[in-house]
């Protein structure tokens, strides 16, 4: 079965709109009928990676193909990379500078929250040229 | 806990009620004023207590599948936060009491956490 493949782009220094994909995404898995603890995990782990394309990169690419079994997520970005993925991974790390934190992010908990709700997660980020996330959630439908 | 006995626990000013029923049921809360806190923490038919007035507020409540948020400190929103959440279906209030008080007053009346630690 061919996947359903949707491709958004994230407007950059748009805080008041980021997210919006995100909610995109789970308005139509949940009219697909998937289960609703998967998507609510999906959209927390596709909002937390929208937020930090937002904050940190200028915006980018999310790609969502979705599966009978299963939602992969790849979100790009043309940002300055990620300079030691390791210490980013790390629970209350965060290089947000404090205007962000003024918003309710920067508490370095993104990375974290993206790992716990996804089955897969991988980063290529290299300095200078962007970041890539991939993120695989095993989704099925209720229905 | 229900809707209508939240809004008397925190002497709640109702900003819109988003067509949620005051019989809806809320089964556990979430105060933050730090977004990423609130999205590590993923129960169902949960509400937000926060002081953080822009619309990620109403996002973070979507993707959680939270039907109400409570603004503390008196905070009232603007125009553009209240569409946003009439879209998403989710109730807005505002609470003059300070978050540790209006977790408290809540959490004393039975409406918890949804931890594994309680």
């Amino acid at each position: 079965m061919q996947p359903i493949i949707k491709t958004y782009v994230i407007p950059g220094d748009d805080f008041t709109h980021a997210g919006e994909a995100s909610g995109k995404v789970k308005a139509m898995l949940k009219q697909l009928g998937y289960d609703s603890d998967a998507v609510r995990r999906i959209a927390i782990a596709m909002y937390e990676a929208e937020i930090n394309m937002v904050i940190h990169a200028d915006g980018g690419k999310a790609t969502v193909e979705i599966h009978p079994d299963r939602v992969e997520l790849t979100l790009q970005d043309s940002g300055p990379g990620i300079e030691d993925v390791e210490l980013a991974m790390q629970e209350g790390y965060s290089t947000a500078p404090d205007e962000v934190r003024a918003l309710g992010f920067g508490a370095g908990m993104g990375l974290p929250n993206i790992k716990k709700y996804t089955d897969d997660m991988k980063i290529e980020s290299i300095v200078g040229t962007g970041t890539k996330i991939y993120m695989l959630v095993k989704a099925g439908k209720t229905s | 806990m229900k809707l209508s006995e939240i809004i008397e626990i925190l002497k709640a000013q109702v900003i819109c009620d988003s067509d949620l029923s005051l019989d809806y049921e809320i089964k556990t809360a979430c105060g933050s004023d730090m977004m990423s806190d609130a999205l590590a923490f993923v129960k169902d038919q949960g509400m937000l207590l926060t002081g953080l007035l822009n619309p990620q507020s109403v996002r973070t409540a979507e993707m959680l599948d939270m039907k109400c948020i409570a603004f503390v400190r008196g905070k009232i929103p603007g125009d553009e936060i209240i569409k946003l959440a009439k879209d998403r279906g989710i109730a807005l209030l505002s609470t003059k009491y300070r978050m540790f008080t209006a977790c408290g007053r809540l959490y004393s009346k039975g409406l918890g956490g949804g931890c594994d630690e309680e």
